[in-house]
């Protein structure tokens, strides 16, 4: 009789969750490959305007990111004017040649004149403190800008 | 005795570790836009140093006000009429001296694209958004200036078919087979012969 093993009473096999873990690994190399660790928390709202004759930043050569928009929801007790932000915090105009010493002294002899500085500006700020960016920068001869922006039709952004 | 076998690993804990892994991944990680218009800023002028003369037609003035409007050569204009008038006035050859200028030869316009100046001035209530689409359509202008000269002179080093800009993409990309050496020489004459000269006064 127990030659025979008993029937079973007709249950449907449980799923088999061996391949669950697949399925997220594949949405975590995803990740990992297309995503890059973030450097620094947005305290501004930066929302990036678009133009159509972009190129890619080199990313071979430095780059430093300067910020400007108005302050965040949760950073409201900044006040509503457009503000800087480099490296995590709030800065002024004035700090703009200090941070560039800063990063030259962190880059090779040889790549220093290469540094190119990426400008993040969000698209409704007005272009009074991006002109006291600019004068900044080249006061402290950082000649190299990118107006970083999306890529897109640039006669959207006058709406 | 018959040894057990071992009982099977479950397998639903596998998944928690994954979804852990992801949700720190999905935090701590951002997509960054990596592209923008490339810029060159002038160097401070020392305060001694004379301004350059330049002649009036030579210039080509672009103004934008508190309100985002348009002021080309002291006339209204729109947007998208923009890149055309700055065409225009780049490839116009007024004195003859440019041999690959195609435009009406008009005395009161520029003489020679690598003379030809675009002053852009704003004011400090202008929107960075308005900036961005002028500064990208005069950009434009240059590009298509620079591509159409490319289809020109491409063939005759050897790169038919490309235009400026896809000249300047493949010299950048490590895959391309070409000749990089005489593709470098062919962008800078280019870059010689129709100079990107936008001034920003203050």
């Amino acid at each position: 009789m127990s030659k025979f093993k008993k029937k079973k009473s007709g249950e449907v096999p449980a799923v088999n969750t061996a391949s669950l873990p697949d399925i997220v690994f594949m949405l975590l190399f995803f990740f990992m490959v297309a995503t890059v660790m973030r450097e620094n928390t947005l305290k501004i709202e930066n929302i990036l305007p678009v133009a159509n004759q972009i190129e890619k930043l080199d990313k071979k050569n430095p780059i430093s990111y300067i910020y400007a928009g108005k302050p965040s929801k949760n950073y409201e007790k900044f006040g509503t004017e457009a503000r800087i932000q480099l490296n995590d915090n709030f800065a002024e105009v004035s700090d703009i040649v200090a941070f560039i010493n800063s990063e030259r002294v962190a880059l090779r002899e040889e790549l220093i004149p290469f540094l190119t500085v990426a400008l993040k500006v969000d698209k409704d700020a007005n272009m009074g403190i991006v002109s006291d960016i600019k004068q900044e920068l080249r006061k402290a001869n950082a000649l190299k800008i990118n107006y970083t922006t999306g890529k897109g039709d640039a006669a959207q952004n006058m709406q | 005795m018959a040894k057990r076998s071992a009982p099977e690993v479950n397998a639903g804990s596998m998944a928690d570790i994954a979804f852990l892994l992801l949700i720190f991944f999905l935090v701590t990680t951002t997509i960054e836009k990596d592209s923008g218009i490339n810029r060159k800023l002038p160097p401070i002028q020392p305060p001694d140093q004379e301004p350059v003369i330049l002649k009036q037609k030579n210039i080509f003035t672009v103004l934008i006000n508190g309100k985002d409007q348009l002021l080309v050569e002291d006339e209204l204009m729109e947007l998208k009429d923009l890149r055309k008038a700055a065409i225009e006035f780049l490839d116009n050859g007024g004195d003859g001296s440019c041999t690959y200028c195609k435009g009406k030869k008009n005395p009161s316009s520029s003489d020679n694209p690598d003379k030809a100046i675009i002053s852009l001035k704003n004011e400090r209530e202008t929107s960075y958004a308005a900036y961005i689409s002028v500064q990208n359509e005069l950009v434009g202008a240059y590009n298509d200036l620079r591509n159409r000269r490319a289809l020109e002179i491409g063939p005759q080093k050897g790169f038919s078919g490309m235009n400026f800009v896809e000249m300047q993409n493949n010299h950048k990309d490590v895959r391309f087979t070409g000749n990089k050496t005489k593709l470098k020489e062919v962008i800078d004459q280019i870059k010689i012969e129709i100079p990107l000269k936008l001034s920003e006064v203050q």
